[in-house]
């Protein structure tokens, strides 16, 4: 028995993990990460090819299949509006045509400094409004304020993407009633609408955590990159995303403050 | 003819296209996206668009992110 599918733009994915390709020490540690995740997604980031030291030939997509993996381009790095349009264009100029799947779709990150690496509301909006005008299916990653997720979504997201603590900080979810708030009003008559815990998990705890609340997946980059043995924590994020899934589907029991007994009062044999 | 290429200036010959840029630091096209002062130049065009003394060049590639 496996969870329902994921369905975010053009793409339905049975895995609801999306994992980033960065911070590995090796690109075939990341391989194998990616593996043990599961993920179908993955996510890149644009910069300027290095043209003298170019880190012997080898390109990153070199180590993605592009059968088995979508990817996802992010605008990381990016401070305004105009930085973020000029990258998701670049991105999907490399997609076009390239034999990967992605060129349609952008993860939208506008930061607001280069400390809490939060993402800047006003840019963000702003950014996704040309963007989706230009034709992208945007993912967006935004904090957990419920109201400016309603903004996100009304003006044409294909997923919104709470943070659950800062990037790489590897606190987990630290706000989950907000997270519960987002679900319950971005889902209210459009239940498949996706919410994506985007950044700040630290183990599988977390990732379970986030899922159990009900959001329809986990973005994470750092915990699995940063960990001592990283293809071990990429098991761990898939079984934690597909074991946290199931529980949300399944409907927890409700929390009580004092014992019911599992086994039956009749028929005791000291009475 | 002096080009400006990922912020450093590089010299070409004159006439010389993107394609010959590419092929200057031994790039791959289906590796990278070109912007040409600040437009971005189809894959297809890259033959066709010549350069000329002043053009701000940016190569970008994929790198590792989350």
């Amino acid at each position: 028995m496996t969870s329902t599918t994921l369905k975010i733009g053009p793409y339905e994915l049975q895995s609801r993990l999306i994992v980033g390709t960065g911070k590995y020490s090796s690109l075939e540690l990341m391989q194998q990460c990616h593996h043990e995740s599961g993920a179908q997604v993955v996510t890149v980031a644009v910069r300027r090819e290095r043209l003298l030291d170019k880190n012997s030939g080898r390109n990153i997509l070199d180590f993605i299949d592009p059968q088995k993996y979508i990817l996802l381009p992010n605008t990381a790095g990016c401070f305004n509006a105009e930085e973020v349009v000029r990258v998701a264009k670049l991105g999907r100029e490399m997609l076009t045509g390239s034999g990967y799947r992605g060129a349609d779709w952008v993860k939208l990150e506008c930061l607001g400094d280069t400390k809490t690496l939060l993402p800047e509301p006003v840019g963000t909006l702003e950014a996704l409004k040309i963007l989706v005008k230009d034709g992208f299916q945007v993912l967006v990653y935004c904090s957990d304020d419920v109201m400016l997720c309603k903004r996100i979504k009304e003006a044409g997201a294909a997923a919104v993407m709470p943070a659950g603590s800062p990037i790489g900080s590897g606190l987990g979810v630290l706000n989950p009633n907000a997270i519960r708030i987002i679900l319950e009003q971005l889902k209210e008559n459009d239940p498949a609408y996706p919410i994506i815990v985007d950044a700040g998990v630290g183990t599988a705890s977390d990732v379970a955590a986030a899922m159990e609340l009900g959001v329809d997946g986990v973005l994470l980059n750092t915990a699995v990159a940063g960990a001592t043995e990283p293809a071990k924590m990429a098991r761990a994020m898939m079984l934690a995303t597909e074991s946290g899934r199931l529980a949300y589907e399944a409907g927890r029991i409700p929390r009580k403050l004092y014992a019911t007994a599992s086994s039956p009062w009749e028929g005791r044999i000291n009475v | 003819m002096e080009l400006c290429v990922n912020g450093e200036k590089l010299h070409l010959p004159d006439g010389a296209t993107i394609q010959a840029l590419l092929d200057h630091y031994k790039l791959q096209s289906v590796r990278v996206a070109v912007e040409l002062n600040r437009d971005i130049v189809a894959k297809k065009a890259y033959l066709n668009t010549g350069l000329k003394s002043g053009d701000t060049v940016e190569i970008v590639t994929f790198v590792g992110g989350g």
